[in-house]
């Protein structure tokens, strides 16, 4: 099932209101996004990058996920 | 514990680096894992390759484990370091040779700033 680039900048919106969210891509499968965010501050990549894909509630999931692909990029405002 | 969890807390402790992908090194079956498997041998890390594919239970069971939705997933001495964006961000930056001799692993520091040539 497709998604679209406007569809993961929302959900992604949703948990950081106050984020730079930049997602590129438009298959309906492969994407990169760039979020930016305050409240990555003090956090590694990791745990930066969990907090991003628990916003996609699961679209990244099995076989039946949506997003069979997103290049993730997340960056601290300078 | 499940079965699940305890091989994998056996494999990522008996092993320094650990590389959960699809296929294996010597023929990764996603080009995600290709990525990384590649950036590891290029640089002559020892490392064990665990192919999600040849076991349903495990290929779930490392994302949970993880809490880390993708794979291929890199782990060093026992820790989770990061997927296929992250490993190459590192590499990039340098950051993985810092963390494989800080660790102790054996890797071609050449190689490493070839790769960093190559990509600068």
């Amino acid at each position: 099932m497709a998604i679209l680039a406007s569809e993961i900048e929302a959900l992604i919106r949703e948990s950081f209101p106050n984020a730079t969210i930049a997602v590129m891509g438009d298959d309906g499968a492969h994407f990169a996004a760039e979020v930016t965010d305050e409240s990555f501050r003090g956090k590694n990549r990791v745990q930066q990058q969990r907090a991003v894909y628990a916003a996609l509630k699961g679209k990244m999931d099995g076989a039946q996920g949506e997003l069979h692909a997103l290049a993730l990029t997340t960056k601290v405002p300078d | 514990m499940t079965d699940t969890t305890t091989q994998i807390k056996d494999t990522i402790s008996a092993n320094d680096v650990v590389l959960y992908m699809k296929g294996t090194k010597e023929m990764p079956q996603c080009g995600f894992s290709s990525r990384v498997a590649g950036v590891l041998n290029y640089m002559g890390v020892d490392f064990a390759d665990v192919n999600v594919l040849a076991d349903e239970a495990l290929r779930q069971g490392i994302k949970d484990f993880s809490d880390w939705p993708t794979v291929p997933q890199l782990y060093v001495k026992g820790e989770f370091v990061g997927g296929c964006d992250i490993i190459t961000e590192m590499t990039l930056s340098g950051e993985l040779d810092t963390l494989f001799e800080t660790n102790d692993v054996t890797y071609d520091k050449d190689a490493a700033d070839k790769i960093r040539e190559a990509n600068g």
